[in-house]
């Protein structure tokens, strides 16, 4: 969905980091695209306005230029803000209440209510185990009803039956007493699509909500929508004071700026994203991801996620402890070339990391590559166990000793040292995170690609 | 709803204005805002440019159109509402040309109009509304449930039928919708009707797959009529930001559209976009939607829109 948003901003960082040294003039320059990219892709004015402002106050500051790198300056401030815009963690959905927990669903009329609802529902039921009922309480578009009965079918859901001459609120409170009486964990409530601005239809909306009392009231709203996204998310989280978001439809090529217009205006996480019209097509909203990939800058959790699954758990465990008290030594670097490789090596990684054209490039011209990475872990192979473990041991002739033995030069070895010490410093710095740090910042032990 | 001036002419544009009203006034108080306190100067241009802006128009078409107000009017000292008249007249001009009604062509029996568009955005309401407008004119429509996919689409577009009076002809979910869109072109032959309207699953523009179904619906209608369909309609929704332009611009490749309805116009969204698809496509504009009511689709009206877009009088 992001795609093409992540293009124009590459396009105008790359113009920024051609220049060296950055006038206020450069910033402004470059802001005022950022402002245009936003708003082609359909981030609210408002919302780009605030975003700017922000962004340009950090970045016209000392901050900016009188750091080395100015230009990455630029855009570490854009994408803090970026992520900070779209919230912090990815939420999931609440179900702390006594049962059954009520799920109120809302939005305008196609928005995808009754679809997410049932992938919700079976999302509940196949992943957490939840005894789910669903009810419409749609008495208006027609065969609204049935359309959630014949979900419910596909889906293996329980649905409330239907009943011809009941409104809203009495199918509503029927519902809660179902799921009372026979036991449910949780009851969905699908609404029928209603505009912001309809009052009679928001205050039917409410008297639901009033009564039915739920855990989530959950805003279903279309990744398409424009500069309306404001409009529409203020005046539902006003009426019904929602606690989420689920954006649909976010399998389609729009660039996604409602995503960030509504997040910005409620302050109301994006919980769940609809990425097709099949039942499972719902996932969760991670949003320090999404900040990342707007930016071009890869997916640095996914990459992370990546690593945990090869990494062996009891491995990383160990090294965690030794990192955290400063003792990553020979072998652990080995482990983690070892790691590396087995993660798909060099290109693999790099189309996870950030960067990517680039670094490749720079990867090419230093003649990086899978050859490298076996010639290193040759050189720590003839290194003996002493040396292993105490890197200052290594002097002249140990050295030429070490790269006789694995075929390389002394240059070979000096530069593994230079990045052995890189990465220890690297450790050092995110042991201090603490375990959880660690694994939720990076890979351990994985040599930043620049070090090689 | 057809080239003939429907009746309800004074009707639809209070409902119109009504709709768009409530938003377009934030527009005009707005701009009354901007034009009160300072002079036509390069931050009440901003201003405006800003304003247009928040209505979809897309950032390049409302730099252009503020930039062709200030070459006109810049630096004199102008009252509010003559500045929103010009914009209005701008903005009309633009969608003059692409204000034409969907006209039955008697020449076809049927006359068959293929029904295409993204998920929800009012296809099958639009269709109910069509049916009726063209019934009420006496003319015989018949309906294809092409939307064999989603789930309970077929029973959605038999209540429309009914509303509207005419016969919907229908498969089982999961058929496949070209062989149907076929059998209901033979059917609306044999009972030589009017108007043979084909509704279809919403789909996104960016799925390959699902557009080549489209693509074989035509051929299936194409094989009996070499005419059919004799019309083409995207229908977007209001609420639509900058993709309108990827949706009329795949889907027209892809389908050949030959014009657009565009929905939900009762709510705060402005449908601004569709000033910048006038210029960038041409498309007619066939009607409006601005209710879920069976009654509620009007004739496109370059200038009422335009100057309710404003917030002017009529
Ligand atoms: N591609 C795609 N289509 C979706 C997604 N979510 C819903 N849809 C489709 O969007 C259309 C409308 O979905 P519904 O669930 O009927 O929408 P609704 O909000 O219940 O509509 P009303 O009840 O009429 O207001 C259907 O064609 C769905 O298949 C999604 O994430 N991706
Ligand atoms: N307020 C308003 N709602 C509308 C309008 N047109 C359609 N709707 C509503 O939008 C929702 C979706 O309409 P449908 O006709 O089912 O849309 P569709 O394009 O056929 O949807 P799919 O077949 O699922 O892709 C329904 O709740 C309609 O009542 C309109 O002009 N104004
Ligand atoms: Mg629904
Ligand atoms: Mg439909």
């Amino acid at each position: 969905m992001f795609e093409s948003l992540t293009n124009r901003l590459g396009e105008v960082f790359d113009r920024l980091k051609r220049r060296g040294a950055l006038s206020e003039a450069d910033v402004a320059a470059a802001l005022r695209e950022v402002r245009i990219a936003l708003l082609e892709a359909d981030v609210a004015l408002p919302v780009v306005k605030d975003f700017i402002a922000r962004v340009g106050e950090r970045a016209v500051g000392a901050e900016v230029v009188r750091s080395v790198t100015p230009a990455q300056m630029v855009v570490k401030i854009v994408h803090d803000e970026l992520t900070a815009m779209l919230g912090g963690d990815s939420a999931g959905i609440d179900l702390a209440a006594a049962p059954p927990a009520t799920i109120l669903m809302v939005g305008l009329q196609g928005s995808g209510k009754t679809t997410t609802t049932a992938k919700l529902g079976l999302r509940l039921a196949r992943n957490d185990k939840k005894k789910v009922l669903m009810a419409s309480l749609d008495v208006r578009r027609p065969a609204a009803q049935e359309q959630l009965r014949v979900l419910g079918e596909q889906a293996g859901v329980a649905t409330l039956p239907v009943s011809a001459i009941e409104q809203p609120l009495a199918i509503a409170k029927r519902a809660l007493e179902t799921g009372r009486l026979e036991g449910y964990d949780v009851v969905l409530l699908d609404t029928a699509g209603r505009l912001h601005i309809d009052d009679e239809m928001m205050a039917e909306a409410a008297a639901v909500r009033d009564a039915t009392d739920p855990v989530e009231v959950l805003l279903v709203a279309d990744a398409l929508t424009g500069q309306d996204a404001v409009t529409l998310a203020k005046a539902f989280d006003e009426r019904l004071r929602l606690t989420g978001i689920v954006l649909t439809r976010v399998d389609g090529d729009a660039r996604g700026g409602a995503a960030l217009s509504m997040r910005a205006v409620t302050g109301r996480p994006i919980k769940l994203i609809g990425v097709g019209e099949k039942l499972d097509a719902l996932e969760p909203f991670h949003p320090g991801r999404i900040a990342s990939r707007i930016l071009g800058m890869g997916d640095v959790v996914s990459l992370v996620e990546k690593a945990a699954e090869t990494i062996d758990r009891d491995d990383a465990e160990k090294l965690a402890r030794k990192i955290r008290k400063g003792g990553f030594d020979f072998d652990d670097l080995a482990g983690q070339i070892r790691q590396m490789r087995r993660m798909g090596g060099v290109e693999g990684l790099l189309g996870m990391l950030p960067g990517v054209a680039k670094v490749r490039k720079q990867l090419a011209e230093a003649n990086v590559d899978e050859r490298m990475l076996v010639r290193q872990e040759a050189i720590i192979g003839s290194m003996t166990r002493v040396e292993r473990r105490n890197a200052r041991l290594l002097n002249g002739s140990r050295k030429r000793r070490i790269a006789a033995g694995a075929g390389a030069t002394v240059q070979d070895v000096n530069r593994l040292i230079k990045q052995y010490k890189a990465v220890n410093n690297m450790m050092k710095r995110a042991g201090k995170l603490g375990k959880k740090g660690l694994m939720r910042h990076g890979l351990p032990g994985m040599p930043p690609v620049g070090s090689f | 709803m057809a080239a003939e001036a429907p009746p309800q002419q004074t009707g639809w544009l209070v409902r119109l204005k009504a709709g768009l009203g409530r938003s377009s006034s934030r527009l005009a108080d707005g701009i009354g805002a901007i034009l009160t306190k300072r002079r036509l100067d390069d931050d009440a241009l901003e201003a405006l440019e800003e304003l247009l802006i928040t209505a979809d128009l897309g950032v390049q078409p409302a730099a252009e159109l503020t930039q062709a107000l200030a070459k006109e009017r810049f630096d004199k000292q102008v009252s509010p509402d003559a500045v929103r008249a010009a914009l209005a007249g701008t903005i009309a001009a633009i969608l003059e040309p692409v204000a034409r009604p969907l006209a039955l062509d008697a020449a076809h029996r049927p006359h068959v109009v293929l029904v295409v568009g993204v998920n929800g955005t009012g296809k099958t309401t639009t269709i109910g509304k069509l049916a009726k407008a063209w019934r009420d004119q006496g003319k015989s429509v018949m309906l294809a449930a092409c939307d064999t996919f989603r789930a309970a689409a077929i029973e959605q577009l038999e209540a429309w039928g009914e509303r509207a009076g005419c016969p919907v002809i229908t498969r089982a979910p999961g058929a496949d919708a070209a062989g149907l869109a076929f059998d209901a072109l033979r059917e609306a032959q044999a009972r030589a009707a009017d108007a043979l309207i084909v509704d279809t699953a919403g789909r996104l523009h960016n799925k390959a797959e699902l557009m080549a179904e489209l693509e074989k619906i035509r051929r299936a209608l194409n094989k009996i009529d070499p005419g059919a369909p004799h019309d083409c309609v995207l229908v977007l929704d209001a609420t639509v930001g900058q993709n309108a332009h990827a949706q009329v611009e795949t889907f027209g490749r892809m389908v050949d559209v030959t014009g657009l309805v565009v929905t939900k116009l009762d709510g705060t969204a402005r449908g601004g976009v569709l000033v910048a698809l006038a210029q960038r496509f041409g498309l007619p504009v066939f009607a409006v939607g601005v209710g879920e009511g069976v009654d509620d689709l009007r004739p496109f009206e370059a200038r009422a829109f335009a100057r309710a877009l404003m917030g002017l009088e009529g």
